[in-house]
């Protein structure tokens, strides 16, 4: 038994359920219609329990999930000049962003931290679907930066979780330059020799999918995400063919020789350990359990829940 | 036949005038209409001059996509000796849409390549309209690669709506195939020159125009996504395609503003479609003259600078 498992991470999902949904007590799950409690339902990483469909999951939901004792230090992003087009379509981008915001209390699309998996230092990135479809635009680009950038000083793995619908189009060109920004993000995980692990969750397409996401030494997707370049619905009306069952979800990419893995959300954390620990060279990790973290190797991390 | 654009329809009413008034003199040699014609030539070079003074982001958008304009094809014809195309990716095919291989440019031994749209329906079709699968891209990368080794420089010709959003395309791999294009174009310790010659649509141009340097002809245009794609998901009307062609800033003027692009290369008075001999011989002088700027750099400095540029670009908007 895992103390981690079965003291800490409860403890710190009913934290969350309270805060995140206080009004909703039940969540109807929109794949079998199972009304779950919302307890059970965070204590299961947002996976229905009847029918293991992967509903959205915050990043920072995710990272006390993924890290030791769900503890993590935010890496700093440098932020972007503000709405450099001055776009403006029905609403102006600032208010789209403040609303963004204020829904979601983040910054912006992505989220970076530091901190331990299985005793396994790693740095981590984790974009946010409900922050305007996660699209890639200045922010999500320094952040992606900043943290192969923080990987490469501290010599960690980056595990990067992917979700956007693509690029942030009131950035316009600048946002298309995340592409190959990002690419060279890349290039220096590489060049330092460390491992970058690309977890695609749904959905994630256009250009994310083809820069950053589709450039890991090893791509793990959740199961049924939709992942593509070009929407169906745009490849129905130019091909006007009707398109396969499970086109473009992972299992398909799987099939067509695009993914190492499609892998269960609540299997995904051992499955990361076990791969960085071989790919950085490093003893398997321990099972079973786990004494308390040692204090002296988290007292620079500050608590993500005094946040 | 001339074909007109949808705002140069007063040209067209003029030209036409013109036209069949010197049709009318050729069958009735009594007729004496040539000053009444060069009246009428002076009125539309008149109204050419005024059309395109000042056009508009999504009059530009049309002028990029003229169907007259000088393709990838007659650039590679006029401006490159001993062309030798090299076909495939050594996986699947050859994609047509894709132009490269090795030719001589001002004599010196280059790699070209470059997105082809067609120029009638046949070579359209055959060229799936300039749009790329996988192999388009994967051919390409195979070309950069080679340039790499054997120390040649890379001219690539950006003329493309987008990628091909097909079945096959997906499965193929689309995008992990553009992501390893633009890679590749990171990589390469050979100077990498990027024309943007038409259109430059979203990630289909970015696998290619990744470069040292990028130019952009006068009207063409170069975006994260078509005006119309933009129009109809923030507007909730493709209809609002001018709008959202302002919005975007995908003009060459605007992208120098934010520092995407390098160098405008002039278009002759109504459009490279105009006069294409003049617009290929711009375009060919401003090649030589990047080439030139980057014959001096080592490849290390060469890849250096160019993550550099990609590093830092965007920090200032348009004030850049
Ligand atoms: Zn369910």
């Amino acid at each position: 038994m895992n103390w981690i498992t079965n003291y800490v991470r409860p403890r710190i999902n009913s934290i969350f359920s309270r805060r995140e949904i206080p009004e909703n007590l039940w969540t109807k799950c929109d794949e079998c219609g199972t009304m779950l409690f919302h307890r059970e339902l965070s204590d299961n990483l947002n996976v229905c329990t009847n029918c293991s469909h992967h509903m959205a999951i915050t990043p920072r939901a995710r990272f006390h999930a993924l890290f030791d004792a769900g503890v993590f230090t935010e890496v700093q992003v440098p932020e972007p000049i503000p709405d450099p087009l001055h776009f403006r379509d029905q609403k102006r981008y600032p208010d789209r962003v403040k609303a963004a915001q204020k829904a979601t209390g983040e910054k912006d699309a992505m989220l970076v931290a530091e901190g331990e998996i299985g005793r396994t230092p790693i740095v981590a990135a984790a974009q946010d679907f409900s922050f305007m479809g996660g699209s890639m635009g200045m922010y999500v680009g320094n952040a992606i930066i900043a943290a192969a950038e923080r990987a490469v000083e501290r010599g960690r793995p980056l595990i990067l979780f992917s979700a956007a619908g693509g690029a942030r189009m009131q950035e316009g060109i600048l946002s298309l330059m995340q592409m190959p920004r990002t690419t060279v993000a890349v290039q220096m995980l590489k060049e330092a020799g460390l491992p970058y692990i690309v977890v695609l969750t749904h959905p994630t397409t256009g250009g994310v999918t083809a820069s950053y996401a589709m450039l890991g030494d090893v791509h793990i997707a959740e199961p049924n995400a939709l992942i593509g370049f070009a929407g169906a619905r745009v490849i129905e009306q130019t091909i006007r063919e009707k398109l396969p069952d499970g086109f473009q979800r992972a299992e398909y990419l799987l099939e067509h020789g695009m993914l190492d893995r499609v892998t269960n959300r609540n299997d995904l954390r051992e499955e990361l350990v076990t791969i960085t620990r071989m790919l950085m060279g490093l003893p398997p990790a321990v099972s079973g359990d786990l004494p308390a973290p040692d204090p002296d190797q988290t007292d620079q991390a500050e608590a993500a829940d005094s946040k | 036949m001339t074909h007109y654009l949808d705002f140069e329809r007063p040209l067209a009413e003029i030209e036409g005038k013109a036209e069949e008034l010197r049709a009318m003199a050729r069958t009735n040699e009594e007729m004496d209409i040539e000053q009444e014609a060069a009246a009428l030539d002076r009125k539309a070079s008149d109204i050419l001059k005024d059309l395109y003074k000042a056009l508009t982001p999504w009059r530009k958008c049309q002028v990029a996509r003229h169907p007259d304009r000088p393709h990838c094809k007659d650039y590679i014809e006029a401006l490159f000796t001993e062309y030798t195309p090299l076909a495939g990716d050594r996986s699947f095919g050859d994609d047509h849409a894709v132009m490269g291989g090795l030719a001589r440019f001002n004599d010196r031994p280059v790699v070209v390549i470059g997105h082809e749209k067609g120029n009638d329906t046949q070579s359209r079709i055959a060229r799936n309209f300039g749009m790329a699968r996988p192999e388009g891209y994967r051919k390409a990368i195979r070309l950069m690669d080679m340039a790499d080794r054997f120390g040649l420089p890379v001219v690539s010709l950006v003329d493309t709506p987008g990628a091909y959003p097909g079945k096959g395309a997906e499965e193929r791999g689309q995008s992990e195939a553009i992501a390893r294009s633009t890679e590749k174009c990171l990589q390469i310790s050979v100077p990498l020159v990027s024309v943007i010659i038409g259109e430059g649509g979203s990630g289909g141009a970015v696998a290619f125009a990744t470069g040292d340097r990028l130019a952009m002809l006068e009207h063409s245009v170069y975006s994260v996504i078509s005006p119309e794609g933009c129009a109809s998901i923030l507007w909730k009307d493709a209809e609002k395609m001018r709008e959202a062609a302002e919005a975007l800033r995908l003009t060459a003027q605007d992208l120098i503003k934010l520092g995407v692009a390098d160098r405008v290369i002039p278009e002759p008075l109504g459009g490279a479609h105009r006069d294409s001999d003049a617009a290929i011989t711009s375009v060919g002088s401003m090649i030589e003259t990047l080439l030139t700027e980057l014959s001096g750099l080592s490849g290390e400095d060469l890849v250096a600078q160019r993550r550099r540029k990609f590093l830092t670009m965007g920090a200032r908007g348009l004030a850049a």
